[in-house]
């Protein structure tokens, strides 16, 4: 081939094609940017949200449901006029929102395009079918049905919990996991579970055109992932329980906590003041009211309160004394109107003295405990104060106390027990003795426990020294519990010890009006119920009163614990609470001759006595 | 085998160039059916329905088969070397026309609207320009290397270019450069392709890098060119490029020199006149010194070739000057001659600004639609960019976007190899023509149709800056498509005359 002038052309034309042909082969065949490009440019996502798992209680009884609620959504650009009032007629809204959002819409309309966006959220389903009859005469307008949650039984906010959409501090602390617009499981069960009970997210994809309107389905649909519902799961609660625990701490503030011994199943969890289930749905709406009340409804006691636990903390000193040896069932003690030390006295009520062990219990001497506290801590065995404070503290801590107990719940606080390190802060070491710290033998001075707490240690006591740790999840289909709520916990006490604890409890309960028996009020003919009052000292107003009690004395069933603060002696209302919950638990109904008693609690009301920050 | 039309001598089946009208075809079918992908999705119907792009490319792809068999049966051949002046005259009278009369588009008056129909006179001004370059070209004497001729036909072509540049077409304007390779092959100097190239070479340095890199270029071409032609190569290497070499590391030199000057600067500051060699050093421009050193060789090479009669180291140097000048009036050319949307074109091609929002929307849409094609595209009507409108003018301008996405490079590559062949055909037939008008007609119809192709594809794919012109008969458009098939078949016309009757 020559090289003339015509070929150079040609050989031009041939290189001006293959530099054309070059980059194309690399931005079509070498370069993957611009397919990923061309995916971000047309596909949309739209996310299938899946319904919760249902929260079963104990039976299978719903305690948490779901039910449909309805948005009302409206695509701007299709709306054409219409009648206001009508709208706001069925709609049950007023004409001033329906402009006003209106008025909204057109000023952002650049940003909405073709989009819908929301114009009334949760229509109720009576509402909405209301609207759905006219809806031809709307437009634009549309439902969009949503899962919310329903609630049964009024089981109480604060142990169901609350389930909103998840702001930017808990996508921070969940990386990855979730985006706006997600719900999540905020407190109680639902943050308890929230892993099993939200599901699985599914899409679908769309096609969109340059003006963000929807063209078409992704390869009609192909590649479109189902939401995957969320797991149901069942809880240990009893529904009809509770919602009679929910009844009976109405109007009074503290908590109510029962537990089944043999197991560690939280049958009940009450906070009181709690948030109303009916404000639970719609959480968003009431969250101010809830957060600014100055009863703090949003605080579970049960699991959070710091409480001093008054005198049932004696059957812990007990039983750290009977394993200590410094004292027996035969030990006998004088009581005369308190304990005298020095020139100062912890006092007492009037009781016949000198008493033995079950009858202290019974009694609930203060001086008694006194002794053997004392007994515990100059006790000859250890080295030095520091080290029997130590021990007191490792004898405690082995109840469960001074930590969190490590149940599922979550939020759990773990309250407080002292020891020489703390002791030697506050007083400088060797500037404390026994008498220095004397109330801890009742129970009062620093320390620190829930009524979750207190419901464990009943639990441990009922089944004679060891306690399961309490969880409020049940194995069940989808959902396997942590095997160490299976394990047995034992104190360092030894369980031969316990039936001596035991005996005293019985007697509080059951020797009947004019006995000394503390807690005569919660005695339930053939419930063999034990139990042992308290009453914590409370500088800022009335003393709070306190209960645990468990029954039948053989093979328990159940284990109460209350809490009522500012309730005055533990038997006012602490211990018939207990005792009312305990017998509707194993009674299914309430005694003829105890309905006065339940009158009483359930139209009591405390809520004067408790001093708030207004 | 006698033909319809009577004429004496072969039949239409010997004397057409069935490659050429098979190839015209394929194109215009491929064009139409991506027309209607392209708006298959805003405009629902089938690909006859004549409210849509679809179904009106279908009117003007018959009438312009209407227009072909006019042309081929009808029109004897033989008029158009006469004709070529009162049509040539007639079209630049449109021309100007256009500009009072007609309707304006997207800020450019240069279409005519009768009713519904619209055209566009600049379509029809590169036949009428053929024509008149073939006719006048071919007559007997004439001699391109001729001031006079060359003076002529560079007005044939410069005359309807610079109205259109008044209408605001420069796209338009610009396929008539393509003229310079049919200009090349009746013998115009390489040199001046050679030079059109450096100039644009000159003016993207300029603008990309910095005038100092843009003459180090030019005179590095410029002493190569002069030594190859004087037979001195050797000189070159052993003087020429070592001075290029340490000039083009004068500027790092600079800077540290300047740097060292600061640094000694601080060190001595309570000396009065400590700074004074920093500021001197940092004084200095390596563009000044570069110049200088040619301003200082200038003379001396001239003067050489002053007695060696070397007229081509003359107009090397003076080609060199010329380019200096350019480096300098580069700013004042892109701010101030060219419009606002042409300069931010040029500086996206360039990269010099991102804009991927603005000017570069169009050709990032475009090469997102082209480059998620991927070998073997995603299928007819299945594209999801351009089906979707991220593509703008995707039926015009951008039909190629359609294709590369559909059918992907495969598609992509049969297309362009399609034309390849077509124009390879053209340029063939042409030299094989006896008459020069033929051949002459021939190569401007060639290079029409490669400015298209070249400029069209290499904006839908960030190789040329966005340029609005159409795809020969594959974009939608009455006006052109009609005129590429009348520039076509005049030539098919031509060469089956020739053959018919030799």
């Amino acid at each position: 081939m020559k090289l003339n002038r015509e070929n150079k052309l040609l050989i031009g034309l041939c290189t001006a094609a293959a530099i054309l042909m070059a980059k194309l082969f690399s931005i079509q065949i070498l370069d993957d940017k611009y397919k990923l490009s061309a995916e971000n440019n047309t596909m949309v996502y739209s996310t299938i949200y899946p319904t919760r798992g249902v929260i079963h209680d104990r039976y299978g009884n719903i305690l948490v449901g779901n039910k449909v609620a309805y948005d009302l959504m409206v695509t701007p650009k299709e709306v054409e006029p219409f009648d206001t009032l009508a709208l706001c007629e069925v709609l049950d809204i007023s004409p001033e929102f329906v402009r006003e959002k209106m008025k909204e819409f057109y000023k952002n309309r650049r940003r909405i395009g073709y989009q819908s966006v929301v114009m009334m959220k949760l229509i109720p389903p009576e509402t909405y079918m209301k609207f759905a009859e006219v809806a031809y005469k709307f437009p634009g307008f549309r439902g969009q049905a949503r899962s919310i949650r329903e609630y049964p039984f009024n089981a109480g906010g604060n142990l169901l919990g609350y389930v909103s959409e998840v702001n930017t501090n808990y996508m921070k602390k969940h990386p990855g996991e979730y985006k706006p617009g997600d719900y999540a499981g905020m407190t109680g069960i639902e943050a308890a579970r929230e892993r099993e009970l939200r599901g699985e997210k599914g899409y679908n994809i769309w096609l969109r055109n340059s003006r963000n309107k929807i063209e078409s389905r992704y390869r009609d649909g192909e590649m479109d992932k189902e939401a995957v519902p969320g797991d149901d799961i069942t809880t240990t609660i009893d529904a009809r329980l509770q919602h009679y625990g929910q009844m009976l701490m109405a109007n009074k503030v503290g908590s109510l906590v029962a537990i089944e011994p043999s197991t560690g199943e939280i049958l009940t969890l009450v906070s009181s003041p709690g948030i109303d289930v009916d404000q639970l749905a719609n959480i968003g709406q009431h969250y101010k009211e809830i957060s600014t009340d100055p009863y703090k409804p949003m605080f579970n006691r049960a699991v959070q309160a710091s409480y001093p636990p008054g005198s049932v903390f004696k059957l812990v000193n007990g039983l750290i004394g009977l394993e200590e040896g410094v004292v027996s069932t035969g030990t006998l003690y004088p009581c005369s109107m308190g304990y005298h030390f020095g020139k100062n006295k912890l006092g007492c009520h009037a009781h016949k003295s000198p008493i033995n062990f079950e009858e202290s219990i019974m009694m609930s001497c203060n001086a008694y405990y006194c002794y053997i506290l004392r007994d515990l801590l100059e006790n000859k065995k250890y080295g030095s104060i520091d080290e029997a404070m130590d021990k007191w503290n490792e004898y405690v801590r082995s109840f469960g106390f001074g930590q969190k107990l490590g149940s599922d719940f979550p939020s759990e606080l773990g309250g407080f027990i002292p020891d020489s390190k703390y002791y030697n802060k506050v007083y400088r070491k060797g500037g404390w003795k026994a008498t220095t710290v004397i109330s801890l033998s009742i129970g009062q001075g620093e320390i620190g426990c829930t009524p979750l707490h207190l419901a464990n240690l009943c639990a441990t006591i009922a089944n004679r020294g060891f306690y399961y740790t309490p969880h409020i999840i049940k194995d069940s289909d989808n959902v396997t519990i942590d095997p160490k709520y299976k394990e047995k916990n034992y104190t360092m006490v030894d369980t031969t010890h316990f039936p001596k604890v035991v005996g005293g409890m019985y007697r509080a309960v059951n020797s009947g009006y004019g006995s000394g028996g503390t807690a005569s009020v919660a005695a339930v003919e053939g419930l063999d119920i034990c139990g042992k009052t308290g009453t914590a000292q409370n500088p800022h107003g009335h003393d709070h009163s306190v209960f645990i009690c468990f029954a039948p004395r053989d093979n328990p069933k159940i284990a109460v614990a209350a809490y009522v603060e500012n309730g005055g002696f533990g038997a006012t209302w602490a211990a018939p609470i207990a005792s009312l919950l305990t017998e509707m638990y194993l009674n299914g109904e309430i005694g003829e001759n105890r309905k006065y008693l339940e009158d009483r609690i359930l139209n009591g009301d405390l809520m004067d006595r408790v001093r708030v920050k207004k | 085998m006698r033909d319809a039309g009577g004429h004496r001598g072969r039949g239409l089946a010997k004397t057409i160039d069935w490659s050429l009208v098979v190839c015209w075809l394929v194109l215009i079918l491929i064009g139409w059916a991506n027309i209607y992908a392209s708006v298959h999705a805003t405009e629902e119907g089938s690909i006859f329905d004549f409210a849509s792009r679809s179904g009106k490319q279908f009117v003007w792809m018959v009438t312009a088969m209407g227009i072909a068999g006019l042309i081929l049966f009808v029109i004897p051949p033989r008029i158009y070397e006469g004709a070529a002046l009162p049509i040539y005259l007639a079209v630049i009278g449109l021309l100007v026309a256009v500009i009072f009369l007609g309707i304006e588009v997207k800020g450019s008056r240069s279409w005519f609207a009768f009713g519904p129909i619209r055209f566009q006179p600049a379509e029809i001004s590169k036949i009428s320009t053929s024509l008149m370059l073939a006719a006048v070209m071919s007559q007997l004497g004439y001699k391109i290397g001729r001031w006079k001729d060359f003076i002529l036909t560079a007005l044939i072509i410069l005359v309807p270019m610079l109205i259109i540049v008044g209408q605001s077409e420069t796209g338009s304007a610009l396929v008539y450069v393509g003229f310079i390779f049919m200009l090349y092959r009746e013998g115009l100097s390489g040199w001046l392709i050679f030079m059109v190239g450096m100039a644009i070479l000159t003016f993207i340095l300029t603008l990309t890098a910095s005038p100092f890199v843009a003459c180090l270029v030019l005179v590095s071409v410029a002493s190569l060119c002069i030594c190859l032609y004087s037979g001195r190569f050797k000189w070159w290497l052993l003087i020429c490029v070592p001075l290029i070499v340490l000039m083009a590391f004068v500027p790092s030199i600079l800077d540290s020199v300047t740097a060292s000057g600061e640094a000694l600067a601080e060190g001595v500051a309570e000396v009065a006149d400590g700074d004074a060699t920093g500021s001197f050093v940092s004084r200095i421009k390596p563009l000044y010194i570069l110049l200088g050193l040619v301003g200082i060789s200038l003379p001396f090479v001239a003067f050489q070739a002053f007695r060696e009669r070397n007229m081509f180291t003359h107009l090397a140097l003076i080609s060199l000057i010329g380019g200096i000048i350019l480096t300098f009036s580069v700013d004042f050319l892109f701010n101030d001659v060219l419009q606002e949307h042409q300069r931010k074109r040029i500086e996206v091609l360039l990269g010099m600004k991102e804009d991927p929002a603005g000017v570069g929307y169009n050709v990032n849409q475009s090469m997102i639609a082209i480059g998620s094609g991927g070998a073997f595209g995603k299928g007819y009507l299945n594209g999801t960019q351009t089906t979707y409108g991220f593509v703008p003018e995707q039926s015009t301008d951008f039909i190629f976007c359609t294709i590369g996405e559909e059918w992907g490079f495969a598609g992509c590559a049969f297309v362009i190899l399609l034309y390849v062949f077509l124009i390879w055909k053209i340029i063939k037939n042409a030299e094989r023509s006896r008459e020069a008008f033929t051949r002459i007609y021939g190569y401007c119809v060639a290079c029409c149709i490669f400015m298209h192709l070249f400029i069209n594809i290499g904006m839908t794919i960030g190789l040329m800056p966005v340029i609005g012109i159409p795809l020969p008969f594959v974009s939608y458009g009455g006006s052109s498509l009609w005129a590429f098939t009348a520039l076509l078949f005049i030539f098919i016309a031509l060469n089956r005359n020739e053959r018919k009757y030799f």
